[in-house]
């Protein structure tokens, strides 16, 4: 059955410029697609790793700001400063590893928050560096091969496609051997210490590839907006990309891909009628801790299995 | 000379006022392990609340009494429907909190509008006085003595009394605690209303040395947290001395190397990380 609605995504993803209907719903699937490579990025650590962080936006503002930069500072081009951002937000991944993974459960919680909101700080006061609140504008897309992407569809093509390679490099990962010692680390820290295993080291890595993966979402994300001010690293960003992974399915693939799609549908159909997205997104994740615990993956997951129990029950009675 | 001296007091005052918010959380998280993120933003409720009371031609007094009142009731309310519900689960709880401070946030932006209110001191404490050869403002000295009162008064409850004894007992062995017949129930309702009071009274005191601003909750919750991975979770101690450490540093910080004022902050608490995880006074692994 899950294998079916694969699929059945998959087709929807690739023919959806034909039926979205305009540029503005394309638009707003490449904005669902750069969600969606967020919270897959976040779900590494939150979902596999048992690392709630709450500062994931950093890497978004990092990989961003810095490409942005070294484009409008000093001239680079798109290919240099991508990998540049690359690596400088997988650098800086290392380092707030380093820093985080001195505590777990809540207090790794504080920490990446408290991480964020420096980051947050800087990109707000540095303004010589960041532009203030202003933010860096005037940035371009790329035309990797030739194809522009400031065309609507082809950035979602674009978009698409990285997040296909992201979803199977992040599926192999976590399906090797290598993701079963990280949920591992997540369900039996002692044992795992026990049996051998360096579980600091395993979680520092999955630290630095989430955020690595959050860069390529960053780079991603300031190509389509083609602008990027600290608004983008605040604490409500952070926490929308969390709730994307906690309201879709912690520790599932498919969870941050529904869980994003449902927050950025949300948050554009909401901001048509109403201004106050943070407190409808607050009354959101109210909502999910209390009621749908688990996320929509394990929602839909107890819902089949109560109607197929209650299918087999009445197959019992009739006969 | 005259700078240190000044720039030393303003110091004194944010630490002051950083432990209203700091005391509270920590307190909170020491007792029920909760992390409660929608502090920052209850001390703009109270802040908020306090600057509508101020309009209404009300005393300063009074608007510290509403805002304690308020925020302390809000508290109590989100204590029993939300917290309460989610017990055990302490990831649960936090995002639950995040969420309330979501709410708190765009409801006083939808109530109060977008704009920076400042708010002046109560007329006998506005001014400067002369110590040392140097003027100082009033307020601040006011700022500090009423935060060291509220230290002394929080370690007076929780050292003397018999509901300190309860709370300390909880916080060191909950399940001990609660074996020999200590409320805990009602010891988190109460320590939880007391932390959002502090911190709404909190927000009271600061509005005249900071203003009142939306997204002041979002600037004080990170002060805080830093404050208590300093000073360690469920220490009074620790948020006492994290309060001011952090007090120090970031005025300094701000009026020396303005840009970067946010980096210094984060040195000490990577220091500290690196060298004690639990923080200087911690009791907790969390």
């Amino acid at each position: 059955m899950k294998r079916g609605l694969i699929v059945v995504l998959a087709l929807l993803a690739l023919s959806l410029p034909q039926w979205a209907g305009g540029i503005y719903y394309i638009n707003l699937a490449s904005q669902v697609l750069i969600a969606a490579l967020f919270a897959l990025s976040l779900n590494l650590l939150v979902g596999y790793a048992g690392l709630t962080s709450l500062g994931h936006a950093g890497y978004l503002g990092m990989s961003a700001y810095l490409s942005g930069w070294l484009m409008l500072n000093l001239g680079w081009g798109h290919g240099a400063s991508a990998a540049a951002a690359l690596l400088g937000t997988t650098v800086m991944a290392a380092i707030f590893g380093l820093v985080a993974l001195r505590a777990t459960g809540i207090s790794f919680l504080m920490i990446t928050l408290a991480l964020g909101q420096i980051l947050w700080g800087v990109a707000y006061r540095w303004v010589g560096v960041t532009g203030g609140d202003n933010g860096l504008s005037g940035l371009t897309r790329p035309s990797p091969f030739g194809i522009d992407l400031g065309k609507a569809d082809n950035f979602y093509y674009f978009a698409l496609a990285v997040l296909l390679l992201v979803f199977a490099c992040i599926a192999v990962w976590v399906g090797s051997p290598f993701g079963a010692s990280i949920r591992a680390t997540k369900d039996q820290p002692r044992r795992m210490s026990a049996l051998g295993f360096n579980v600091w080291l395993i979680r520092w890595i999955a630290f630095v590839v989430s955020g690595f993966f959050g860069a390529v979402a960053g780079l991603l994300y300031v190509y389509y907006h083609q602008f990027i001010s600290p608004h983008s690293l605040a604490l409500s960003n952070s926490a929308e990309m969390l709730l994307m992974v906690i309201a879709g399915g912690p520790g599932t693939l498919l969870g941050p891909l529904l869980g994003a799609t449902a927050v950025v549908l949300l948050k554009n159909i909401a901001s048509a009628y109403i201004d106050h997205w943070i407190m409808l997104l607050g009354f959101f994740y109210l909502f999910i801790v209390m009621f749908v615990p688990g996320g929509i993956v394990a929602g839909l997951d107890r819902l089949s299995k109560s109607l197929r129990s209650r299918q087999v029950a009445s197959n019992k009675v009739q006969p | 000379m005259n700078f240190w001296l000044i720039q030393s007091l303003n110091s004194l005052a944010l630490g002051g006022v950083l432990f209203t918010l700091a005391a509270g959380f920590s307190l909170i998280f020491g007792l029920m392990r909760v992390a409660n993120l929608s502090h920052g933003a209850y001390f703009m409720l109270g802040a908020y609340v306090g600057l509508s009371v101020l309009d209404q031609g009300w005393g300063f007094g009074w608007a510290i009494i509403a805002a304690g009142v308020t925020v302390a009731v809000f508290g109590a309310v989100v204590e029993r429907l939300v917290l309460r519900r989610l017990a055990g689960n302490s990831l649960a709880q936090v995002l639950a909190t995040l969420g309330i401070a979501f709410i708190i946030a765009d409801g006083s932006l939808w109530i109060w509008g977008g704009d920076p209110r400042s708010v002046s001191a109560p007329e006998f404490l506005s001014g400067g006085m002369e110590l040392f050869g140097a003027t100082f403002p009033k307020y601040r000295l006011a700022v500090v003595v009423i935060s060291m009162l509220v230290a002394i008064g929080l370690w007076l409850l929780l050292d003397k009394t018999r509901l300190g004894v309860m709370i300390r007992a909880s916080v060191d062995d909950m399940q001990m605690a609660r074996a020999i017949g200590i409320p805990a129930s009602r010891l988190f309702t109460i320590v939880f209303c007391l932390g959002a009071a502090l911190a709404g009274i909190g927000g009271v005191i600061a509005a005249p040395i900071l203003s009142v601003y939306p997204g002041l909750d979002a600037d004080m919750l990170p002060l805080a947290l830093v404050v208590v991975i300093l000073g360690g979770l469920g220490s009074l101690a620790g948020a006492f001395i994290g309060s001011f450490l952090i007090g120090f540093i970031y005025t300094f910080g701000q009026v020396l190397v303005p840009d970067l004022a946010y980096i210094i902050l984060f040195l000490p608490m990577v220091i500290i990380l690196a060298a004690r995880p639990r923080g200087l006074f911690g009791r907790i692994s969390a």
